[in-house]
């Protein structure tokens, strides 16, 4: 190997990382306020660039129709619930949350599509189509199962990763898609091309990083949020409902998967399904993060990325082999290492 | 009394109307879900041109049942149970994948039904007690006319990148079995999966021996990965792959990266670019005009005609076998496995079909045609 292809490498490397790290750091997100692996952060990755797609391909993307049937489930859910308990009052605030928006989101979609708009608009209308989507799951799958513990929560989340690949290839059917690039800028550093596309991803990935730092440790709503995490019946006695905080942590998370697809759509095919592995390659970023650090997290992915890179050039058979026999050593290292933190006393 | 009598009598009635109207019954499994699903949604496509086609043997009906295996070997083996042994069917035709494929043909064999396979099928039957076929091309004879081409082209430094599955292995071992003496030669084998991402370093290992060409083993969108990345590193040779490529998508994700790429083919790819005088010609004009009617949409794939062939085989044996047994009989079906596997020089839309018993596949070299991707069409090159 010479240091001209260890460079190629390094920085094919730190691309494909810094996709981990994007979803890495929602998984982390979602995790710390909810307590939920939440497995179909990938595939919500992939339905928007598939929804991206079929936006520039002048078509009503599948995700309309996810949507809309998502909202009635929960507007569903939302009102038996409400009666259940006696507070029918509230169901007209239930209506407009759950059904309402959700639909005019849609309607929007849907009468925007045939005047054939321009890539921003396009860019916000997919955003806009998929930010309800986590927050809709999580008022249908894991809102009813909020104190379960954390291995039920994680197994409801791979079933419901499973429900979401079936949905995708429904909606989306079994074509992989790729898009524009969204600039086709390129810079040369040491000899080496860099794509623009590459230095956005990389952008996001630390801006995310750092403004979720900043928000979860110097914000009241981001310590709420983190409060609900570690405890939920304590956050519930200093004033803090447990539910509008997991919808506020998956409606970031809905919005960063979002992004994150957006940024992978035009360096990646994506197929319906292509979502996994992204996020399974993201999770052992999160791992050796340690769970709960965005900077550990993002860290982690980027160095995942880069030692998929070099696996892939030294022997391209054995490459998922070499990267997830890596977290062996990790999980030997974690568990021998660092003591056991409150939250799993607490279970 | 007269009242069981006459109940009787219209029961023994309606039996007997029922054994001259009688209708040949086949029983198609495919992928509609699953991994297996964007091959075995055009398979279903093809059938129902198929039909369009040629919807009766000889006056009488065909009925058709079709299932859904969602690419899954145990749900596509329940299917040919149930075809077989709940409807009756005279025939089974089916599936996407490779091991759903060999799982139903293992029920077929058991239960004695005939089968024809719309996918490769490895390996020799027992002469003595062969029920099924397979229609599409082998993998070996893809890659054959490939290497051949590569010879002729004057290349003599292989690169080869493909799948990490069966199908990398299968184009792989083609390869290795097409060099020899002072042919090709395969210098690497590099591979990736369909859900990767990035093949920056197989493709850098590649690009390190200089080889004339490079070699694609992989299929569909995905294909296109390794074309991109190559394109990207300033890749000036030529490149090869197979028909496991061709399909829109292929073309639409690759775009100018893909550009130039020659694959071997079926020739009803190319059918409105071949001579008048090519078997494949007026069939495959006719298969387009009959899939256009049944799906309201124009052909984009090779798999679809699989299907047809499939098709024209057995509606073509049906004829030979109606003269000796009714449909829906045990000797209607061995008539019609004789005469499948008796089939000769018959001219389908992808191969002119030569079946005997010990053997799967019945196609040759005529199966095949180089089609090279110019400004996003494929176009013949003889």
């Amino acid at each position: 190997m010479t240091p001209d292809i260890a460079a190629i490498l390094a920085i094919d490397g730190i691309a494909s990382g810094a996709v981990y790290a994007l979803v890495a750091i929602g998984t982390v997100l979602i995790f710390t306020v909810t307590r939920v692996i939440f497995i179909p952060f990938g595939d919500i990755a992939a339905f928007t660039a598939l929804t991206l797609a079929a936006l520039d391909a002048k078509q009503l993307p599948g995700t309309a129709a996810l949507v809309a049937v998502l909202a009635c489930l929960a507007c569903a859910m939302e009102s038996v619930a409400l009666v259940r308990a006696g507070a029918a009052r509230a169901l007209p605030r239930a209506i407009l949350c759950y059904l309402a928006l959700p639909l005019i989101v849609v309607g929007i979609v849907w009468a925007a599509v045939k005047f054939d708009p321009p890539l921003p608009v396009r860019l916000v209308l997919t955003l806009m189509l998929i930010t309800p989507i986590a927050p809709l799951l999580d008022r249908i799958v894991f809102r009813p199962i909020a104190d379960g513990s954390v291995l039920l929560l994680l197994t409801v989340s791979v079933a419901l990763h499973f429900a979401l690949v079936g949905l995708g290839l429904m909606f989306f059917g079994p074509e992989g898609v790729r898009t524009e690039p969204l600039t086709s800028l390129s810079t040369e550093i040491g000899g080496i091309t860099v794509s623009g596309q590459t230095v956005l991803i990389l952008l996001a990935a630390l801006l995310f990083s750092v403004l979720l730092f900043l928000f979860f440790d110097f914000t009241l709503i981001g310590k709420a949020l983190r409060a609900t995490a570690i405890n939920r019946t304590g956050a519930r006695l200093m004033g803090i409902r447990p539910a509008r905080a997991g919808t506020i942590a998956y409606l970031l998370g809905s919005l960063m998967a979002g992004v994150s697809g957006i940024l992978i759509a035009p360096v990646n095919t994506i197929f319906y399904d292509s979502g996994f592995l992204i996020g399974l390659k993201a999770f052992v970023g999160v791992i050796v993060g340690g769970m709960t650090s965005y900077p550990g997290a993002a860290l982690g992915a980027l160095g995942v990325g880069i030692l998929e890179s070099f696996a892939s050039f030294e022997s391209s058979t054995l490459k998922d082999v070499i990267v997830f026999s890596l977290l062996i050593p990790i999980l030997l290292w974690l568990s021998f290492g660092a003591p056991h933190s409150d939250e799993e006393i607490e279970e | 009394m007269r009242k069981l009598m006459s109940l009787t009598a219209l029961l023994a009635g309606l039996m007997a109307a029922t054994a001259a109207r009688a209708e040949i019954t086949i029983g198609f499994v495919t992928s509609l879900s699953g991994n297996g699903s964007s091959i075995g949604i055009p398979y279903g496509k093809g059938i129902a041109a198929a039909v369009e086609y040629r919807g009766e043997v000889n006056g009488e009906k065909i009925r058709l049942i079709q299932l859904d295996d969602g690419s899954d070997p145990s749900a596509a083996t329940r299917n040919a149970r149930k075809l077989i042994e709940e409807d009756k069917v005279d025939i089974l035709i089916g599936t996407a994948t490779a091991p759903s494929t060999i799982a139903m043909m293992a029920v077929a064999n058991e239960l004695k039904v005939p089968m024809i396979a719309v996918s490769p099928v490895v390996g020799a039957p027992n002469a003595a007690d062969q029920w099924g076929i397979s229609v599409p091309q082998p993998a070996g004879l893809l890659v054959k006319i490939v290497a051949d081409r590569m010879k002729r082209d004057h290349m003599k430094n292989i690169g080869y990148i493909g799948f990490s599955d069966a199908w990398g292995d299968l184009v792989y071992n083609g390869a290795k079995a097409a060099e020899g003496g002072e042919d090709i030669k395969i210098l690497t084998n590099e591979r990736y999966a369909r859900t990767d991402t990035s093949v920056t370093g197989q493709i850098l290992k590649i690009m390190a021996v200089h080889p004339d060409a490079v070699l694609i083993g992989g299929s569909g969108t995905q294909g296109a990965l390794p074309l991109l990345t190559l394109a990207e590193r300033g890749f000036k040779g030529k490149t090869y792959g197979t028909v496991a490529l061709v399909n829109p998508d292929f073309v639409r994700v690759g775009g100018k990266a893909a550009e130039g790429i020659q694959v071997s083919a079926g020739p009803v790819i190319v059918a409105e670019q071949l001579p008048d005088d090519h078997f494949a010609k007026k069939l495959a004009l006719a298969f387009r005009a009959a899939y256009q009617k049944a799906n309201g949409a124009p052909t984009t794939d090779g798999f679809s005609a699989y299907s047809f062939d499939a098709w024209l085989i057995f509606t073509e044996a049906a004829a030979r076998a109606l003269k000796s047994a009714k449909p829906g009989t045990t000797d209607f079906r061995k008539a019609l496995r004789d005469e499948i596997l008796n089939t000769k020089e018959l001219a389908g839309v992808h191969a002119v079909y030569n079946f005997k018993p010990g053997a799967y596949h019945g196609v040759d070299d005529r199966s095949l045609v180089i089609v090279k991707l110019t400004n996003g069409a494929w176009k013949y090159e003889p």
